[in-house]
């Protein structure tokens, strides 16, 4: 866990939790887990934003929740993606990839922006 | 996917505990990374100090957490609800849909009941519960002379009594210490008829003669120009008057240029000044189903020697009641006759609110209305009751399944309550649309004689009590059947499905308790509604002393110069028109009065020559002034002594015809023909009449005197012909034999004599309408109740009746069983609303006429009706009872 630990861009970790969650109910320990594998250990989601942010979540309806047994047989709650939440991941996948397109070529341009023609 | 857990089943229990779901939540997330540390090598001790050390932290979060659960728990709930109220909503109107004829009948009777209460209450509003239409009008007064003299007289001097001298007026207005203002207006309407030249034909108008402060005390303001100035109310001053709103349009089409120019009125030209707001309608306040077209000023000097010719309206100081300004008037007005030894009285007067003069009348007709109508709804409320219990009894099995099925009783009232809801939703606005027609159909009933009517429609209030009867109705009728069904006993209301169980007995026992008090109050209504109408046929049925069908008349306008000559030249332009009319095809008899029976009338004093009076005594008459032909024409019986001529004129010998009461309390037991009366000196009494209801015909009439228009000076001219023929023919060379007498003769209505005597009783035909119908609409629904139950018994007994025809029972005998039961119902209802029926009798005495609240042939005939009606009623079902095949009854369930 030595290596360097990204900070989590705003707006971005609501659409990580929704991805975290395609792949089936998990509850939130192992959402963070998830994350941190995913990312190659690059995110950290610590407690104190990750449980807030599920909460809202649900609140809006794109999450929801059931009490249940961990793997280690302790009492957890899952969370799953409603419809409407995997709606929403659709879309905010697809603006996150657009933007970062954007910022990509931004950052990788070799050249200087050609003089527009007027 | 793990199991669900024991605990997850009682979860719901409890209501959620979002605190410790937050707890448990974030304890977990510890507990994992307790495990992961201790799986990577960390000591356990260590491992759980640092997951302690990290929930302290988290804190904040739990209170994120908490909050976050509370509103999720909150939109849960309300989605819940909502959810269960939208599947309520459509099961209902699904129901609804598949039970038609339940839905439409009970739409329809809810809505008739919804619709006669609004409407009754909004007329009951205007008239009774909302003040009058004018600013702060709870300290407007009503001055009413003729306290200190006897009832007697009061009656017999008719308005004259009423009313006061300008001078009386003025000393009031000045000495008194109780109103901030006290203003005046002239109740004898015939002052102000004028003759309207210039604008097209020669049009009648009536104008109000007002004091200069009238507007100003009503708190009143003209909508274009300004009320009339001290000075134009002057004697001298420039001649104004003021335009009512209807006079405006329809005379000048609304043109606000009208505003100072002037109009020619009895050829002399008066400036109009302003128009007054379409909201004051003075005749729907003061004179009900008059129409006042203009105001002009009374001209307190002109008014000064015309005797009592002024009716009074005060506004009181803030903060000073009625009471204490009848207390001032009971010493001031004394004081006054005193320092004026010249007054004929002392003008005591009785002090009224403004409002308990205008209404004071109608109250009791009104609440009895008010009470008829809620009688209706209680009917109506019953009737529905008795429906959806039948519905209930068939539904039962339904919602046995239901509650078998897991519904709760809470969520089985609720659907009940929701159907209940929505029917009284469609019955209330079913029955709103109807209010509203019934309200404009109300409030153009132009003729009415009552205050206010022409302001009747459905407001606030009115929605506001509509809306309340609708809920109260759907909670009540949807809560009773609900309570029995959810209270009933699940396997008996399975097994209950059979006919004849005990269960279904008691049900039914409860529909035959609804319908015989349903009965009852329609026995109640029918009854009293009997009684009314009974009184109504009786006014009608009065001797009016004249005939009005084939009479009509025409308001005359002749200009006689209003010199010293005047009267003789009256004569011969009067007797000129009678002769012309005469000459027309078709006219019986014709003849000229300046007042009609039943209309306005004025007093003069009257006593028989010589004779000695006890003090007391009224020495009054009504006075009419009448053309030779005048009493024929309106089919008065001349019981002795002659009519008038054309000699009976000014110079000769005044005459006076009295009528019957006037013989009888001024020659009591003589015979008064050619004897001498005191009218303004002495007059020979040439005639005595037969007695006309000369005030309203429910009252006995007064002493009454006619003198010839020759000898004495008419206040207008009324011209009544009788004809062979229907009235309207003649109206168009009427006029035109009129108009070649007089150019400006001008276009005046042809009125049929009756409609004089239908706006009479226009009152009393009012509620008598309205009632009765309400009476009616009792008797159906009650009908209808028991019909529903006896049919219901029926079809329960099916099988019953089916063993019994297999036995040997004839259908006849079948038949008597079903209609006996009928009979009874209704007997019993008949029974206990014969004795509501003689406490309502009572309650209503005063507004019977010649009819006693215990009227027999009333009582019988409402019995025999109920009986006949409660027979039809069970002889429907008792006929299908009849053909019932008892092998099909027998296979059948």
């Amino acid at each position: 866990m030595d290596k360097a630990q990204l900070e989590l861009v705003r707006g971005t970790l609501d659409v990580l939790i929704l991805k975290a969650l395609a792949w089936g109910r998990l509850h939130g320990y192992a959402i963070t887990n998830l994350i941190l594998r995913q990312s190659d250990e690059a995110l950290l989601v610590e407690e104190g934003t990750l449980y807030p942010a599920l909460w809202r979540l649900e609140n809006k309806g794109l999450l929801e929740s059931e009490w249940g047994l961990s793997e280690n047989n302790r009492k957890a709650k899952f969370y799953w993606l409603t419809s409407e939440g995997r709606r929403h991941l659709r879309q905010e996948t697809k603006t996150w990839e657009a933007y970062a397109a954007a910022v990509g070529k931004v950052l990788g341009a070799t050249r200087p922006p050609v003089a527009e023609e007027s | 996917m793990k199991q669900i857990p024991f605990w997850r089943r009682y979860a719901r229990l409890l209501r959620p505990d979002v605190r410790a779901d937050v707890d448990d939540e974030l304890r977990f997330h510890l507990a994992a990374k307790v495990d992961e540390l201790v799986a990577q090598g960390v000591r356990p001790d260590v491992a759980r100090r640092e997951a302690e050390r990290q929930f302290g932290e988290l804190s904040a979060v739990q209170e994120v957490g908490e909050r976050l659960g509370h509103d999720r728990e909150r939109t849960k709930q309300r989605r819940d609800y909502w959810s269960g109220c939208v599947q309520d909503l459509r099961y209902a109107l699904r129901t609804l849909r598949r039970d038609r004829a339940f839905t439409i009948i009970t739409v329809v009777i809810l809505a008739l009941g919804i619709a006669a209460n609004t409407a009754v209450f909004s007329v009951v509003n205007t008239v009774l519960l909302r003040p009058l239409p004018f600013p702060d009008s709870g300290r407007l007064t009503w001055l009413e002379s003729g306290r200190g003299l006897n009832a007697n007289l009061r009656e017999a001097a008719g308005l004259s009594g009423l009313t006061y001298t300008v001078a009386a007026y003025e000393e009031f207005q000045r000495h008194n210490q109780s109103f901030q203002q006290v203003t005046s207006y002239n109740p004898f309407f015939g002052n102000g008829e004028f003759t309207l030249t210039g604008h097209g034909e020669p049009q009648a108008v009536l104008g109000l003669m007002i004091a200069d402060n009238f507007f100003q005390t009503l708190g009143v303001q003209p909508t274009l120009g300004r009320l009339l100035t001290k000075e134009e109310c002057q004697k001298g001053g420039r001649a104004a008057a003021l335009l009512s709103y209807a006079f405006w349009q329809r005379q000048f089409a609304g043109d606000p240029n009208i505003v100072g120019q002037a109009i020619i009125l009895n050829k002399t030209p008066v400036v109009v000044v302003g128009v007054m707001p379409s909201s004051f309608d003075f005749g729907s306040v003061f004179s009900p189903g008059l129409r006042i077209d203009l105001y002009v000023p009374a001209i307190m000097d002109v008014v000064r020697n015309w005797g009592n010719t002024l009716a009074v309206v005060g506004r009181l100081k803030p903060g000073v009641g009625v009471a204490q300004a009848q207390a001032e008037s009971d010493i001031l007005f004394p004081q006054l006759k005193a320092a004026h030894p010249d007054w004929f009285e002392d003008y005591s007067s009785t002090i009224t609110g403004l409002k308990e003069f205008v209404t004071g009348k109608l109250r009791r007709s009104l609440i009895v209305l008010w009470c008829a109508v809620g009688v209706i709804l209680l009917i109506v409320g019953v009737n529905l009751l008795n429906l959806l219990l039948a519905r209930a009894a068939a539904r039962s099995k339904e919602f046995a399944m239901r509650m078998a099925l897991g519904a709760g009783r809470g969520r089985l009232i609720r659907q009940l309550l929701t159907e209940s809801l929505v029917l009284s939703i469609a019955g209330a606005l079913l029955g709103l649309a109807l209010a509203f027609a019934i309200t404009i159909y109300l409030a153009h009933q132009g003729p009415i004689a009552l205050p206010l009517l022409s302001s009747v429609r459905v407001d606030g209030a009115a929605l506001g009590w509509t809306i309340l009867i609708a809920v109260a109705t759907a909670v009540l009728f949807g809560f009773a059947p609900g309570l029995r069904i959810s209270a009933g006993n699940l396997q008996d209301a399975l097994k209950d499905a059979g006919p004849g169980m005990s269960a279904g007995r008691k049900h039914e026992r409860m529909r035959a308790a609804l319908v015989i008090s349903e009965v009852a109050l329609a026995c109640v209504l029918l009854v009293g509604a009997g009684l009314l109408l009974r009184s109504f046929l009786r006014v009608l049925d009065v001797d009016l002393g004249f005939q009005p069908s084939r009479a009509a008349v025409i308001k005359v306008d002749y200009d006689d110069g209003n010199d010293r000559n005047s009267r003789v030249r009256r004569g011969a332009i009067l007797r000129e028109m009678l002769r012309n009319i005469d000459a027309i095809p078709g006219v019986e008899a014709s003849g000229i009065a300046d007042m009609l029976p039943l209309g306005r009338n004025r007093s003069w004093g009257f006593q028989a020559k010589g004779k000695q009076y006890p003090k007391d005594m009224a020495l009054v008459a009504l006075v009419r002034i009448v053309t030779p032909g005048y009493l024929g024409a309106m089919g008065m019986h001349l019981l002795e002594g002659r009519d008038f001529n054309w000699q009976d004129t000014d110079g000769r010998e005044a005459a006076v015809i009295v009528n019957q009461a006037a013989a009888r309390r001024f020659w009591p037991g003589e015979d008064p023909v050619g004897r001498l009366a005191l009218v303004n000196g002495d007059t020979r009494v040439i005639g005595v009449i037969a007695d006309v209801r000369e005030h309203s015909l429910e009252f006995s009439a007064q002493p009454e005197m006619y003198l010839s228009a020759a000898q004495a000076d008419p206040e207008g001219a009324e011209l009544v012909i009788r004809t062979k023929l229907a009235p309207e023919v003649l109206a168009s060379s009427v006029m035109k034999t009129l108009r070649s007498l007089n150019p400006a003769q001008p276009a005046a209505e042809f009125r049929p004599l009756q409609q004089i005597v239908d706006h009479a009783v226009s009152p009393r035909r009012f509620f008598v309408m309205l009632v009765a119908s309400f009476a009616l609409l009792g008797l159906v629904l009650a009908s209808l109740g028991i019909y529903g139950v006896i049919s219901y018994s029926v079809t329960r007994q099916t099988q019953e009746i089916g063993i019994r025809m297999a036995l040997g029972a004839t259908a006849f005998q079948v038949q008597r069983g079903v209609i006996a039961r009928a009979l009874r119902l209704a007997l019993a209802g008949v029974t206990l609303g014969t004795i509501g029926s003689f406490a309502a009798a009572k309650w209503i005495a005063s507004l019977l006429f010649g009819t006693r609240p215990t009227d027999p042939a009333t009582f019988a005939g409402i019995v025999v009706l109920l009986c006949a009606v409660a027979l039809f009623a069970g002889y429907l079902p008792a006929r299908r009872a009849s053909r019932i095949d008892p092998m099909i009854a027998l296979r059948t369930n």
